[in-house]
């Protein structure tokens, strides 16, 4: 990927340590977004460096460095060295080399079109089509339709033998229209984060989305708002991808269960101790987290700090079995874990993230599930989200809501909205979509850690149906 | 890093050929961060990362790119051109861009503010003892952060800050929570002592038995550490005019319908406090103040020049993003120290959690209250509550149920690390509603 070889940079560095990583990330950002019939973005930013880690006393210290030369690389391995001897006089946790396992190997995302063959300007008239499916009328008062293509390259080399390779090719599009009437105004997106390549951008494909969310923000505009009541609830894979996310997955952080996070996105209601013992959801709730569903946005082979990265169940029939700690948080709790030490690029530190984290689907076919239900509510694609420090107390709202009436959908209803506790609420989990139901999803921007890091999760879940469930709608 | 970007901009715009214009800008930081938790060392680091972006126009036409700075000259130089040439490249292929912001020379400023910071390797003894004895979790970010702006107009700034923060969390045995933030430019070991001294005082509030009050409305003081986050909240679908120009502000019921605040809330974009530069990514400078809500009417959206094209307007130079920079909500006249007797009967709040629209066109945002929150009764803090959700509209909590607002407004400074340590803050202070709805 660069100039360096991250080996002979790794013999070069000349510190008394106990051991030393090197990993280089050279990530590629291209933006190409058409809103409102003109072009809004052609941008590309390209991040490189290398993150120089170093265990010594006990404690790693870093320096993220964004000059690669050699000299630079060693100045680094000493200033990082010295971060770690200071942080020695009042330490967490004293580390040893198995906080870094050896590995070898590599990974690469899927893909059948390369980047190089869907050009900037063919990109940006595919995109300028899509705009013009959303603008279904004059009703529709904005709309974009953006391509979000990230290339990166990260290699890991360790004082240990760690020699990992890892090329994705990572893809966000999405389309939005804001349709307006009146003193009313709804605004209707699709959205897909995927390990894919430029097939994503196949003119049918995208136009066939752009329509639908076009003219489903126009049905918004005469729509009825949710009612206000406790009541049945079913969710699209779009919405359960949030619901997965906030309520399941950050709450399963092992960094965030020994505290680490309490000054910014705060703790877990989750302990040590509920491990194998904790009945999180109904039976029919299976949790994996799995790098190795295709296409989906958090695959990958090996974590940060070199653990190899295998599917795995974290909840099983409902019950809590296994941590979201990579391998510095498995030995600091005990507690079992899996490879999902990671950080955002190469100038942070890697913590405990989700990765990809999915809900496993069920038997019942969509119709079943709206057959099985006398009256709720179906809601579409988060909107809105917010939940408390401890993952308790959570609200979401949603873009598209549908009336379920003697177990069928019925009227269209705008800004559906539900709160609940996370614990009793996945408790009253009822019914899982089978396959069919189960669609892929992520986001680029989950938020985390303190320096702050956006990373990556993917999210890949069945239609699902809640009982008693508090919904309501707009102001 | 000033000098390599003059030297790089000059390469730049000495290559610049007939009908090329350029933009140029630099962002970065020397950091380092340590992360505290149960107040020891968790992770500690340093981070030297420089950015340049480069925005390309030609024949209405327009496109960008950026990459990491080494530090290198000669490396950047070439990486520099090679990204020049792939825009030239790029550029014409690109559909006419109709509003594409042409750089101009609307004047150059040089601002570098130097500190007095920690030593890198002193820092976790300097900051080690005063927490011993309470359970703090935390962030200590120190070091330069710097960006500038040049265009092949001839415009050209510069500006450094160097400067410190632990943000921190003191936690009870019971789980009980006091939020800290100790920040500046010049380190002052005895002022840092004294502040984590108070805050662990305040955490003995919070040893009192706590209380579980019921989802209602209630009379509520927000203390400025909440307030400033439900004014961050007006950078995101609120005063940017291409938000409401597209339907997507909070705010298009003001302009639209003509409807007002209290007259207490004055929100301004306010650079006078200097401690963000005033120039945006075009190199234009904002004005120095900036009323946005004047005694509840909206007066001024944040515009930035794209956005004056596109609609028909005149710029006031905001960011690209036309959020908020450096945000200022005026003080009123209840005073500070009298703000529980004034609540009498209610709950007092002093911070706020993860906070989002949940009816954006409604204004209504719901949100956590979170650590040193209390029951008061009789004008007397009687006992710190549970963590309850709260879903309330701006229309009525920075309207008709906004009773009054304190007289003192306090910097709650940026603390936040996405794209690199961020400047400034935000200035207000706390206000006293006759309602705010709790709901979960």
């Amino acid at each position: 990927m660069s100039r360096l070889n991250l080996n002979d940079a790794l013999s070069a560095i000349d510190v008394q340590a106990d051991w030393v990583g090197l990993r280089e990330v050279k990530e590629s950002t291209t933006y190409r977004i058409i809103r409102d019939g003109n072009p809004q973005a052609n941008s590309r930013g390209v991040d490189h460096g290398v993150m120089v880690e170093v265990l010594a006393d006990g404690q790693f210290g870093y320096y993220g460095c964004n000059n690669l030369d050699h000299d630079s690389i060693q100045n680094a391995a000493e200033k990082a060295l010295r971060q770690a001897k200071a942080s020695a006089k009042n330490p967490l946790f004293e580390f040893t080399t198995e906080a870094r396992p050896v590995t070898k190997g590599s990974f690469q995302s899927p893909f059948q079109q390369s980047v190089n063959e869907l050009s900037a300007g063919r990109l940006n008239e595919i995109m300028l089509k899509a705009y013009n499916q959303l603008k279904v009328n004059d009703q529709i008062v904005s709309a974009h339709a953006m391509a979000m293509i990230i290339e990166t390259e990260s290699n890991f080399v360790s004082s240990n033998g760690s020699d990992i390779q890892q090329n994705f090719l990572m893809i966000q599009s999405d389309y939005s229209a804001m349709a307006h009437k009146d003193d009313i105004y709804q605004r209707r997106t699709d959205n897909h984060c995927l390990q894919i390549g430029m097939e994503e951008f196949d003119e049918d494909l995208v136009l066939a989305r752009a329509q639908r969310v076009g003219e489903q923000a126009l049905e918004l505009l005469d729509a009825e708002d949710c009612p206000t009541e406790t009541t049945n609830l079913v969710l699209a894979s779009d919405q359960m991808m949030l619901q997965i996310h906030e309520s399941v997955g950050h709450a399963l952080e092992v960094d965030r269960i020994l505290g680490d996070e309490r000054n910014y996105a705060g703790w877990s209601f989750v302990r040590e101790a509920d491990f194998g013992k904790l009945q999180y959801g109904s039976k029919i709730m299976n949790i994996t987290f799995d790098p190795t569903v295709a296409n989906q946005f958090a695959c990958y082979g090996y974590d940060d700090g070199g653990l190899k990265a295998e599917r795995d169940f974290i909840i099983k029939d409902g019950l809590l079995v296994k941590g979201l700690g990579g391998k510095e948080s498995q030995l600091r709790s005990g507690v079992p874990g899996v490879a999902n030490f990671r950080a955002s690029s190469w100038n942070r530190a890697p913590i405990d993230r989700m990765a990809n984290l999915n809900l496993e689907p069920g038997e019942s076919t969509f119709d079943e599930i709206i057959a099985a239900v006398d009256h709720g509510v179906y809601m579409e694609t988060n909107r809105s989200w917010s939940i408390d420090d401890y993952r308790n107390k959570f609200q979401f709202g949603c873009e598209y809501g549908k009336l379920i009436e003697n177990g069928k959908l019925t009227k269209t209803i705008k800004n559906p909205n539900y709160r609940a506790i996370s614990n009793p609420f996945w408790n009253s989990l009822k019914m899982l979509g089978n396959q069919d139901t189960f669609e892929v999803y992520g986001t680029p921007y989950c938020g985390k850690g303190e320096p702050n890091q956006a990373i990556r999760v993917g999210h890949a879940s069945p239609v699902c149906l809640f009982e008693n469930v508090e919904v309501f709608g707009g102001v | 890093m000033e000098k390599l970007f003059n030297q790089l901009s000059e390469t730049l715009l000495n290559n610049l050929n007939t009908g090329e214009h350029l933009k140029i800008t630099i962002g970065g930081e020397n950091s380092q961060f340590v992360r505290f938790s149960r107040s020891k060392v968790r992770q500690s680091g340093l981070v030297d990362d420089a950015s340049l972006s480069i925005v390309l126009i030609k024949d209405e036409r327009t496109c960008s790119g950026s990459f990491t700075l080494t530090g290198n000259i000669s490396t950047d130089e070439a990486t520099a051109m090679e990204e020049l040439n792939r825009l030239r490249t790029e550029v014409g292929t690109l559909p006419k861009d109709p509003f594409v912001v042409m750089p101009e020379d609307t004047g150059s400023s040089r601002e570098e503010h130097n500190g007095s910071l920690l030593n890198e390797e002193e820092a976790v003894s300097a900051l080690s003892p005063a927490m011993q004895g309470v359970d703090l979790a935390g962030i200590w970010a120190s070091g330069r952060i710097f960006t500038g702006n040049a265009n092949s107009a001839g415009q050209k700034h510069w500006f450094a800050t160097d400067t410190f923060s632990l943000d921190y969390s003191l936690i009870t045995p019971d789980e009980r929570m006091v939020k800290g933030t100790f920040a500046g430019s010049h380190w002052d070991q005895s002022e840092y002592e004294n502040n984590m001294a108070k805050s662990i005082a305040k955490l003995r509030m919070m040893e009192k038995p706590g209380k579980k009050i019921k989802p209602g409305a209630y009379r509520t003081y927000i203390a400025p550490a909440g307030v400033a986050d439900i004014v961050g909240m007006f950078s995101w679908g609120g005063v940017g005019e291409a938000s409401i120009q597209q339907g997507d502000s909070s705010l298009c019921k003001m302009r639209q319908n003509g409807i007002k605040m209290s007259p207490c809330f004055t929100l301004s974009e306010d650079f006078t406090s200097g401690i963000v530069p005033r120039f945006n990514s075009n190199g234009e400078l904002a004005p120095e103040k900036l009323d946005l809500i004047l005694a509840g009417s909206l007066k001024n959206t944040l515009v930035s020049t794209r956005t004056a094209k596109e609609y028909g307007v005149q710029s006031n130079f905001a960011g690209e993003g036309e959020s908020l920079r450096s945000p200022v909500l005026s003080p009123g006249d209840l005073n500070e120290d009298e703000v529980v007797q004034k609540i009498d009967t209610g709950i007092y709040l002093s911070n706020l959690h993860y906070l989002n629209w949940s009816d954006r066109p409604g204004g209504r945002i719901t949100g956590m209250t979170r650590y040193a929150c209390f029951w008061v009764e009789n004008g007397e803090v009687v006992a710190p509550i549970e963590n309850m959700r709260f879903d309330d509209s701006i229309y009525n909590f920075f309207g008709d149920n906004l009773e009054a607002v304190t007289d003192k407004a306090h910097l709650h400074p940026a603390v936040e690390t996405y794209d690199g340590r961020e400047m400034g803050g935000v200035s207000c202070p706390g206000i006293l509603l006759k309602s705010f709805e709790l709901t979960l």
